[in-house]
């Protein structure tokens, strides 16, 4: 089933399907709010920050998203797969 | 001036995840697995190798290249080689024969651009795999995914050039095969041969030390690289741009990303290169021919996505 993504800082929404990474989802709309990188999570290009909703994670290499940030929300978006309808923000 | 480095020997790449890398090392590109280690690295080879591994896979937390390592004629090559590496200013760590499993003693010192090499002059030869010495078969059967014969180079990004050249050509042999210079005269890029291949390593321009673009497996033909957009395509792997072909050394190309973000390409042809050739000079103001010979415009990703 697919779950509504809303980029709360540049005002779009997309819709992502529960196996398809946040960037990956994106990425199939042509939205342009990230960069599409490695899609690996090691690049660190994808960086967002989670303000709502429920979803799975996958490794994210520690140089771009040290443990603390982690644990504050922000993510690669490349590496989150959503489990609820979700609110984000984008980081540089 | 040659000085006995031979080639590429291995290279030692940062993944976040084993099963998913070996997914994409072994079973797409179509390395062999020929070792594992207690401290859970895996070992693999093109087929054609006839040392022991090239490529090793460490599983930790961040993704990129740890080292990567070039053969040499023998240990006296070897010592000759760590002498003037001290003598020239560079500190050499000497690391024991058999850390990693089949290898003799490895000279590791770092790069002006914060990479970390290594020279060895040993390495256990477990000949081409799948094919007998004598009287040798074309190719083996049962190669999986792109079947890569070997590891061919890397690609690194890096801020002090000029510093790699001169480590590169006056105390490694190597030939400056190509560069690009910047509209001020100054390389943006170095294409460094110890063979009569294109390159053996190039370095590209960065602000940040110790980056990693890529890792290079070689293929016979086009058609191969077609073959492996296919099944890049058939595995829904991300990928970078291609097939195309480069201006720079002019090999026909592909790029992709492993499951953890490290960039692969795997080629074929290409100029080769003779230690009186001139270097091959282009103008970074055509850098997008110069990466990319068909589309002549540069992916932001190619120049920005490292690891
Ligand atoms: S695209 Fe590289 S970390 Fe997400
Ligand atoms: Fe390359």
């Amino acid at each position: 089933m697919p779950h509504l993504i809303s980029i709360a800082n540049q005002n779009s929404q997309f819709l992502c399907q529960e196996q398809r990474s946040l960037l990956s989802g994106l990425e199939g709309q042509k939205i342009k709010a990230l960069q599409i990188g490695c899609r690996g999570g090691g690049c660190g290009v994808c960086k967002i920050r989670i303000l709502d909703g429920n979803y799975q994670s996958k490794k994210m290499s520690i140089k771009h998203v040290s443990a603390d940030e982690l644990a504050a929300g922000v993510a690669l978006s490349c590496r989150i797969f959503p489990l609820s309808d979700m609110t984000v923000e984008t980081l540089d | 001036m040659k000085k006995g480095v031979m080639r590429p020997g291995h290279i030692q790449i940062r993944v976040l995840d084993m099963d998913e890398a070996l997914e994409h090392y072994r079973d797409l590109i179509g390395l062999i697995e020929v070792d594992r280690d207690d401290q859970g690295r895996v070992y693999l080879k093109g087929w054609t190798e006839v040392d022991k591994f090239s490529v090793v896979l460490r599983e930790t937390d961040h993704a990129g290249m740890d080292f990567t390592g070039y053969k040499v004629l023998d240990n006296d090559t070897l010592n000759a080689l760590e002498s003037e590496l001290n003598d020239k200013g560079f500190t050499t760590t000497e690391i024991a024969a058999g850390e990693l499993k089949g290898c003799g003693r490895r000279v590791r010192f770092t790069a002006p651009t914060g990479h970390t090499f290594e020279l060895f002059a040993d390495k256990e030869q477990t000949g081409k795999w799948g094919i007998q010495a004598r009287n040798p078969e074309a190719w083996p059967r049962g190669l999986k995914g792109m079947r890569a014969t070997r590891f061919d180079h890397c690609l690194l990004y890096g801020d002090d050039l000029e510093g790699n050249l001169a480590l590169f050509t006056d105390i490694l042999g190597f030939d400056l095969a190509e560069q690009v210079l910047d509209p001020e005269g100054n390389r943006a890029a170095l294409f460094l041969s110890c063979s009569s291949k294109a390159h053996d390593v190039a370095f590209i321009k960065h602000d940040e030390k110790d980056k990693f673009h890529h890792a290079s497996f070689w293929l016979d033909t086009w058609q191969d690289v077609l073959r492996a957009a296919d099944l890049i395509s058939m595995t829904d792997t991300p990928i970078d741009i291609g097939p195309t072909r480069h201006g720079l050394t002019h090999g026909q190309t592909i790029y992709f990303f492993d499951p953890s973000g490290n960039r692969t390409e795997v080629f074929c042809g290409g100029d080769y290169h003779y230690p009186d050739h001139p270097t091959v000079t282009w103008d970074a103001e055509v850098l997008g021919k110069a990466i990319f010979y068909h589309d002549r415009e540069l992916n932001e990703r190619f120049l920005t996505v490292l690891t």
